[in-house]
């Protein structure tokens, strides 16, 4: 098989909606974006938390959270790995290879992102909005809200930045997932899997989307940025 | 009754804050009746803007009190007193969405933010402007906004840090006027200024402080015409204090 006849089957795999492609896109995407749900409702508040607190070791927390946007794929999901294999804590849970463990890993890997870029919006916006709000009485807790939304441009593209990671990984849903056809096969593990048979054309069909997938992101990115830019100043 | 119709008059005695061991402010006492503006003036790094942080509580004093005559500055569960600063503070968002921000913090009902907040655009001449995004308004509209702000929630004291220090004399102009207009409705204004004209101007009282002292406390006329210390009269003189 021909790169060119590699090129016109992925074509016909996408543009014919062939559910064994649509099937994998559609369970990738389903992952990606609850992991990015979930990261946002933990990590929004937490790290606008984190941006107006001061506490004892807040500079080491934030270090922590600053290293764990690094945290590679593999380590995530071999350390979820252990936590919910049968042996594990979590294990009763019964949750390995389950699109559910999937999105765990996936939570782990976005939330630091969604936590430290919060935690430095939120900061900086803070440091401007502060003797405003104080003279309206809100303090501490009672003032998130209202920085998370005047910052609600600036986490859209936090949000967008984790959503890039999640969707491009293949390490953490391939160890927690299994990579089951059907079931827990995304387009990533899909591409390292076909790839590796000999599949070209499925294989490529699927980093088209992804590229397309990665492209749309930056667009959305910069879009609410610009707007933001023009709408808030 | 009386007392409990008024947070006012408010009294500081023996006020000092300091940090790192430094004193930025010390034995500062005076009282604030009803009414009036107050200028504060001084050179710079006297405490000036410090003063009005304390007096309307952002900070906590290092030494001394600030004390309301009711309610510690709260009555019927709203804050009696409210702060414009040197550098309005403009949220991300439209001119009347800044406003319902405010009288919603200061825990006003959905039902009464609305028109409080229409009356207060109308009457500072923004109600054209009420859907323009705050940040993108000029300098003299956004000090305006902040100004329409703080009277919407219907304080009895307005503390004003430098209100006029990055506009033009247009502007400048205008907020005086509105000031003027607040004091003859009874709201007692203090504000801090380094403009002498404009405390010449506008107010009635002067508290002139150098150093973190409270050095002179006069009518406007006594402080401009015959200042006491040789302090004021260098300062006015226009001399470099140190």
């Amino acid at each position: 098989m021909t790169f060119t006849d590699a090129l016109a089957a992925a074509l016909d795999l996408v543009l014919g909606l062939d559910p064994r492609f649509t099937e994998v896109v559609g369970l990738s995407l389903r992952v990606t974006l609850s992991a990015v749900f979930l990261a946002a409702v933990i990590g929004l508040p937490l790290g606008a938390l984190l941006g107006i607190a001061r506490f004892p070791g807040r500079s080491g927390v934030i270090v922590l959270v600053n290293a764990m946007m690094g945290l590679p794929p593999v380590v995530a999901g071999l350390l979820l790995f252990l936590l919910l294999s049968r042996s594990g804590p979590l294990g009763s849970l019964g949750l390995l290879f389950t699109p559910g463990a999937m999105i765990a890993a996936q939570t782990l890997l976005v939330l630091p992102i969604v936590v430290a870029l919060t935690r430095q919006t939120v900061e900086d916006l803070w440091t401007e909005y502060r003797d405003h709000l104080h003279s309206l009485g809100m303090t501490g807790a009672r003032a998130v809200p209202t920085l998370l939304w005047d910052a609600r441009f600036a986490l859209a593209t936090a949000l967008l930045a984790g959503f890039g990671r999640a969707s491009a990984e293949v390490g953490a849903v391939l160890i927690v997932g299994g990579n089951i056809a059907g079931y827990t096969r995304t387009m990533t593990t899909a591409i390292a899997l076909e790839t590796s048979k000999g599949d070209l054309a499925l294989a490529l069909g699927l980093g088209f989307v992804l590229l397309v997938l990665t492209l749309f992101v930056n667009g959305a990115a910069y879009g609410a940025s610009r707007i933001g830019a023009r709408a808030a100043g | 009754m009386q007392a409990q119709s008024s947070v006012l008059p408010l009294s500081v005695s023996d006020l000092g804050f300091e940090t790192d061991g430094r004193a930025l402010l010390s034995g500062v006492s005076f009282s604030l009746p009803q009414g009036g503006i107050t200028a504060v003036v001084g050179p710079n790094g006297a405490g000036k803007s410090l003063l009005l942080r304390l007096c309307h509580g952002l900070l906590t004093p290092s030494s001394g009190t600030v004390r309301w005559a009711a309610g510690d500055g709260v009555l019927g569960g709203r804050k009696r007193h409210a702060m414009v600063f040197q550098k309005p503070v403009m949220l991300r968002r439209s001119v009347r969405a800044n406003m319902d921000h405010a009288l919603a913090a200061a825990g006003w009902d959905a039902g009464s933010r609305a028109e409080r907040s229409q009356a207060a655009l109308s009457r500072f001449g923004l109600a054209a402007l009420a859907d323009r995004p705050a940040r993108l308004l000029s300098g003299g509209e956004q000090q305006r906004l902040a100004v329409a702000r703080a009277w919407a929630l219907a304080p009895e004291v307005i503390f004003l840090d430098e209100p006029c220090s990055n506009l033009d004399p247009g502007a400048t102009v205008r907020i005086e006027a509105m000031l003027a207009e607040l004091a003859a409705e009874g709201v007692t204004l203090m504000m801090t200024t380094h403009d002498l004209a404009q405390a010449r101007r506008s107010a009635g009282r002067v508290l002139f402080l150098d150093r973190g002292d409270l050095v002179e406390d006069a009518s406007a006329e006594t402080f401009f015409d015959a200042p006491r210390t040789a302090q004021a009269r260098a300062f006015l003189r226009g001399d470099l204090l140190w």
